[in-house]
């Protein structure tokens, strides 16, 4: 039987020598309107550190991520990367960061290359070769090499989450986030999607925040946990500690029971 | 209260957007390739319907204005009213009707498609400007092409209320006389004219659909919201700023 072929091929990766970054958040508080979506959130995340943050629906885990790229402003408090304002421009273009959005958000209009080039075409990092060079390489990462003439409207879900990883890595970043990248998933890929993030944490030492419901990548992967809920960081870790959790919600969250004499959508009614 | 603020907040982020994109001025030499894409989307696609609606307003203007003419006697001012009324009014008031309803409907979904799947999110995060992106290169494509629609309206127009006055019976006039008093009391002030107005509407029309679409908030069904939006508010500023130009421009 033959050996399959692993999606990311280490081989193909070469650091391009980004400094990783840290990331400081102190009492971060956001409302919309008077719904406080986070509630005096303070952790910090060290370079090169693989960061999960977990919780359930709605309790304001892409906000949070949303404010490290400043799609959000805090109501109050103050979040940094490398020590820098995150809701100022100018971070943005001192710092390079990208963001792996929960559905790729690819460029609809252009193939899959075109995707990949536009951050390096924008900035001028390179010159066309340079820049096909560094595209191909990508591609070639995540096992994409025959996709870049296709649209996004042909690609799978998880072919999109690694086009989406892949013009991620074009932009050579020193802080990645994801937000909820196995979601949607089949299990294979999930598990194939969260060896993508370590290899490329591994390689590229870049420092990694993943948003996510995924035990698997959380126990996996990560160097830190954190669950948020209700807006609040209720537990940060190791992701050990969160084996045998003693705080019944966390124990609830991780590993809901399924009662059928007492079903849950039942206590939702009331 | 709240529709008024709305009201407001619209007008504060369009202004925004434009000294925004105003500011990314110098970079439209190397947005050279996006700059012709908008250029043929916004005059060659919409040329077609332009000079069909064109020809059949100056056949309309004719016919009408020499119905009523016949009666009276001076049937050779016909080709003036026609030509006056085309160049001043309603070749550019057409040209940007027409420009709301087909190119600033079609940018509107494609901005406010790509602000609910987070596309717009996505350039921001790479560190790309949309206003950069987005909207100057069509900003400057609409303020190159309104001039050739508007002149293409204008001399359509004429064209259709020549043919309409011509063939018409009750109206029976020579092109040679219908042009003549065209070019004896019009002069190139009153294209002019005309097409200062259209670099109005054009840019105003594209400025605010660009607005509206970066601006969707929601899922997909606030897609076509906002589409009827930035049609209905391009439609009443074109009729609005119409008025207060021709009394400027008088």
């Amino acid at each position: 039987m033959p050996t399959p072929t692993p999606i990311v091929t280490p081989a193909a990766v070469s650091a391009p020598g980004a400094a990783a970054v840290g990331v400081r958040i102190e009492n971060l508080v956001k409302t919309f309107g008077s719904f406080e979506v986070l509630r005096d959130i303070s952790f910090s995340v060290a370079p090169g550190e693989i960061f999960v943050l977990m919780g359930p629906s709605g309790s304001g885990k892409s906000v949070l991520l949303k404010h490290l790229v400043g799609l959000e402003l805090p109501t109050s408090g103050r979040v940094e990367v490398d020590g820098r304002d995150a809701s100022s421009p100018r971070t943005r273009e001192e710092v390079r960061m990208a963001l792996v959005f929960q559905a790729g958000a690819l460029f609809n209009s252009m193939t899959v290359y075109d995707n990949l080039a536009l951050y390096p075409r924008e900035h001028r990092t390179d010159d066309e070769a340079g820049i096909r060079e560094k595209v191909m390489r990508a591609l070639q990462i995540l096992s994409l090499e025959n996709a870049g003439h296709k649209l996004p409207a042909e690609l799978s879900g998880g072919m999109k989450k690694r086009v989406a990883i892949a013009r991620a890595l074009v932009m050579e970043p020193q802080l990645m986030l994801y937000d909820e990248p196995t979601s949607e998933l089949d299990p294979v890929m999930a598990a194939t999607i969260t060896e993508i993030i370590a290899t490329l944490k591994e390689q590229y030492h870049v420092t990694t925040i993943v948003v996510s419901h995924d035990r698997d990548l959380a126990f996996g992967i990560a160097d830190r946990v954190g669950i948020l809920m209700g807006g609040r960081l209720i537990s940060l870790g190791p992701p050990e500690d969160l084996r045998q959790p003693r705080d019944p919600r966390i124990a609830d969250f991780l590993n809901p029971p399924i009662d059928l004499q007492n079903p849950r959508f039942k206590q939702l009614e009331t | 209260m709240r529709q008024l603020i709305r009201i407001l907040e619209g007008i504060g982020s369009t202004v925004l957007l434009c000294v925004r994109a105003a500011s990314y001025a110098p970079t439209l030499p190397r947005q050279f390739g996006r700059f012709i894409e908008q250029c043929y989307l916004i005059g060659y696609t919409t040329m077609p319907i332009v000079a069909i609606l064109s020809f059949f307003i100056g056949a309309v203007l004719a016919l009408q204005s020499g119905t009523a003419a016949a009666n009276i006697g001076p049937k050779q001012f016909i080709g003036l009213l026609v030509g006056l009324t085309m160049a001043r009014e309603l070749g550019p008031v057409m040209a940007a009707v027409l420009l709301a309803g087909r190119v600033g409907s079609a940018i509107a979904a494609e901005l406010a498609s790509m602000k609910v799947y987070q596309e717009i999110d996505a350039l921001e995060t790479m560190n790309i400007p949309p206003a950069r992106m987005l909207v100057a290169p069509r900003l400057a494509a609409v303020l190159a092409m309104m001039p050739v629609l508007t002149i293409m309206a204008d001399l359509v127009g004429w064209f259709g209320g020549a043919i309409v006055a011509k063939y018409t019976q009750t109206i029976s006039i020579e092109p040679a006389s219908y042009f003549a008093t065209m070019r004896q009391y019009m002069d190139f002030g009153d294209v002019l004219n005309g097409l200062v107005k259209a670099e109005v509407f054009g840019f105003v029309v594209v400025l605010v659909c660009c607005n509206i679409g970066l601006n969707t908030r929601g899922g997909p069904r606030e897609i076509g919201a906002s589409v009827t939006r930035a049609v209905v508010v391009s439609l009443i500023l074109i009729l609005v700023l119409d008025y207060f130009l021709t009394k400027a421009l008088l």
